[in-house]
């Protein structure tokens, strides 16, 4: 097996930037993407607080040369895998077996709301059929891969919120087994009205913009977007006009098994990802610079959550912050996006702000970073993915 | 590197849960949309649990216990799942209520149990399992590259064994829709004639086909699971057969090893077409059946094709349904299915 998996590109599309230059730009003036909804058609506008991308549908078609009328969670995708690709400068380079791993959590589902209203009101025999086409998850998939020429293996991965650390995971693995040379890797997901009022439903939406690991923390905000890193084995690293981002130097994946949608109070699923993750990747938990939390802001992850990072971690604590406070949780993207900081921060040297954190969470011994922070030594960034169902995941970037 | 099938789960529209070989009475449909025959759910779950669960969530997950007591496994180390359409029933629920009232009054449960990691996350419920544990939803890939992954983890020994499956639903609502796609015939007489009249479309089918793959043998297994690949979109005939010969090659392999040739025909002209280039060029010499009569086209019917390939080799016995080849005994079957002519893929099974 090849030991070392790389990322040679990054791309990214949320409500706090179109591109990768936009993203740095909103987390130093700590700008978040969060307000009212603008693009949905639900009676929940005016009321929930959500994490648009700031561009209609007609001007992604426009960007990506995509179709307008196909769906979002494609078109997002289509952004970031497009600028993941050509940052990492790899598609001139010939005789590499090349493959696309995406993630989503509902398809083309904002599509199928569309045919589904009609598809009722005529007795099941109306609706567009163009509206439900890409329905299942992998259709969304295939547009993009299609478009960028992708076909040595595509797939998909869908673990509710950590779908796109999953399908990381299972690229760089591909890659350490020789089956691929380079996979782009990540996942996206569009606001959709069956999502927000699913995630109404719960209660867990916060009607203000989100505060992860706030004492008084009430919610979660829904985002939307994409986010892409482009893996690449050893072989092609070394064949690259330019430098890569970092390694991926650890992973793992674990079930909290305690109950579908609510984390455990000890945090063991999460725990274990964590673990195992540092575990894999040789390090100890004070090699660990700084912290991508899961951290989505309702009263069950953060406190979950945090219990593990303080069964491993404890007394010393990195640097930790849930960016989710910039971007909203953008569910099966989220993982991918995150991935992406993570390979920023390494690069940059940065640690981004967890914002609005006003009141430090009482039954935790530590804070969550408040400040972008520059030139800091960053090393080794742990990401953290957890999702209903108890699924788990953890990724570790490390510093070349 | 081989790994071995320890135990199936098989629930389809044959009775195949229980028995080890596909049952010598077959169950005849005289209509396009082909229904799992259920089990009696409350000897394999907690009948509390039971009420909570849809259809797909019920086969899926009755599907899995039966595997792993087959396999004598209390707790797997990894669970992974393939489904292409995920939990339709759950999630056609929550739509047609979300429109019906407005978004309204509306609860929770359709919506919890309508991800597409459902499946797996209630078997590591059910379990206690705290393994790896991970959902593939890419269409007639789903469960192929689900296999794939099972197969990387134990070739790593970061598992020793995996529960595996691939399970898909028909949804009244589902199948309304495609129908209008026309993937379906509009009418058949017994589909265990499926393929003696070619015309447009197949049979709508369905079904949770679970095993349990280990790294190292037993004396239960059914079967050597030898290598998996898919090929998306290939642009023409010749191009299929190039990734056949390579599959075949890498496992240095001559076509004429292959003792059977099970395939994905589904009864639709224009997509059986590779089928027959295949078995006239590169499998001459080789037997060739086929399973989609027994069980409907779906994109996870591969996982049924698995069970059937590991159920001729355990017992080394052809059932009567298909035409008998040459009485040998049976070293290898190679799987070769193709979902809508985009997802091609083979799965080569073969004694232990």
């Amino acid at each position: 097996m090849n030991d070392r998996v790389y990322i040679a590109g990054v791309g990214i599309i949320s409500a706090i930037g179109n591109n990768t230059a936009e993203t740095l730009r909103a987390f130093e003036n700590e700008t978040p993407g969060i307000g009212p909804i603008t693009t949905l058609n639900t009676i929940h506008a005016g009321i929930l607080p959500v994490a648009e991308v700031k561009r209609s549908n007609d001007e992604l078609a426009t960007l990506t040369g995509l179709p307008a009328n196909i769906s979002r969670t494609a078109l997002l995708s289509m952004m970031a895998a497009k600028e993941a690709w050509q940052d990492a400068g790899v598609n001139n380079i010939k005789g590499f077996r090349t493959g696309f791993v995406s993630a989503n959590t509902v398809g083309g589902m904002d599509k199928t709301e569309e045919f589904f209203a009609e598809f009722l009101r005529t007795s099941k025999k109306g609706g567009r059929l163009a509206n439900v086409v890409h329905h299942e998850c992998g259709s969304v998939t295939e547009l993009v891969a299609d478009q960028l020429g992708i076909k040595n293996l595509v797939t998909t991965i869908s673990t509710a919120c950590s779908s796109s650390a999953n399908s990381i995971f299972f690229g760089a693995r591909l890659i350490k087994h020789g089956k691929l040379d380079i996979v782009i890797a990540g996942g996206t997901d569009a606001l959709t009205k069956f999502t927000l009022n699913g995630f109404n439903t719960l209660q867990i939406l916060d009607n203000k913009p989100c505060t992860p690991f706030d004492e008084n923390r009430n919610g979660l905000n829904l985002g939307e977007g994409a986010g892409y890193v482009v893996l690449v084995s050893e072989k092609v690293a070394n064949v690259l006009p330019k430098d890569c981002y970092c390694t991926l130097s650890g992973y793992s994946n674990a079930n909290d098994a305690h109950h579908q949608t609510a984390s455990s109070p000890d945090g063991n699923g999460s725990f274990l990802a964590m673990k195992n993750a540092l575990y894999q990747s040789g390090l100890q938990p004070a090699d660990i610079d700084y912290i991508n939390l899961h951290g989505t802001g309702t009263a069950n992850n953060d406190i979950s959550e945090g219990t593990a990072i303080q069964r491993l971690f404890d007394p010393n604590y990195p640097k930790m912050s849930s960016t989710k406070s910039f971007t909203g949780h953008t569910l099966g993207a989220s993982g991918g996006m995150e991935a992406v900081f993570a390979a920023l921060s390494i690069r940059h040297g940065l640690i981004f702000p967890n914002l609005r954190l006003t009141t430090k969470m009482k039954a935790l011994p530590f804070t969550p970073e408040k400040n972008f922070l520059k030139e800091q030594q960053v090393r080794h960034v742990l990401s953290n993915s957890f999702g209903f169902g108890g699924n788990c995941s953890s990724l570790i970037f490390s510093t070349l | 590197m081989k790994l071995y099938i320890r135990g199936t789960g098989n629930i389809s529209p044959q009775n195949t849960l229980g028995p080890s070989s596909l049952p010598s009475e077959l169950a005849e449909y005289n209509t396009n949309r082909l229904q799992s025959i259920e089990p009696d759910y409350s000897k394999l779950i907690d009948v509390k649990l039971i009420r909570r669960m849809s259809r797909v969530i019920k086969m899926g997950v009755a599907a899995s216990l039966h595997c792993l007591q087959e396999a004598g496994i209390e707790n797997p180390d990894a669970i992974i799942t393939g489904t292409a359409y995920g939990c339709l029933e759950d999630t056609g629920l929550f739509l047609q209520k979300m429109v019906q009232n407005k978004e309204e009054m509306l609860t929770p449960t359709a919506f919890i149990q309508s991800t597409h990691n459902t499946i797996g996350a209630q078997i590591a419920l059910l379990l206690k399992c705290n393994g790896y544990n991970n959902t593939f939803v890419h269409r007639g890939f789903s469960f192929e590259t689900a296999l794939m992954d099972a197969m990387m983890l134990l070739q790593e020994k970061t598992a020793n064994n995996v529960l595996i499956g691939g399970v898909d639903e028909i949804t009244d609502f589902s199948f309304e829709i495609t129908s209008r796609f026309g993937l379906f015939k509009k009418s058949i007489d017994s589909n265990l004639n499926l393929f003696s009249t070619p015309s447009k479309g197949s049979i709508a089918g369905e079904g949770a086909s679970f095993f349990l793959l280990c790294n190292q043998s037993s004396p239960k297994d059914y079967a050597a699971l030898d290598a998996v690949t898919t090929f998306y979109k290939p642009s023409d005939n010749k191009e299929v057969e190039e990734n056949i010969r390579e599959f075949l090659n890498e496992q240095s392999l001559l076509p004429m090893d292959v003792d059977i040739l099970l395939c994905g025909r589904s009864g639709d002209d224009k997509g059986d077409k590779i089928y027959d280039h295949v078995q006239n060029t590169i499998f001459k010499q080789v037997p060739a059946i086929n399973y989609k009569h027994l069980c409907g086209e779906y994109p996870t019917s591969s996982a049924f094709a698995l069970w059937l390939a590991s159920a001729l080799v355990k017992n080394q016995s052809l059932p009567p349904v298909f035409p008998n080849p040459e009485k040998k005994r049976i070293h290898r079957i190679l799987i070769y299915n193709h979902y809508q002519m985009i997802h091609h893929s083979l799965m080569l099974v073969s004694a232990c």
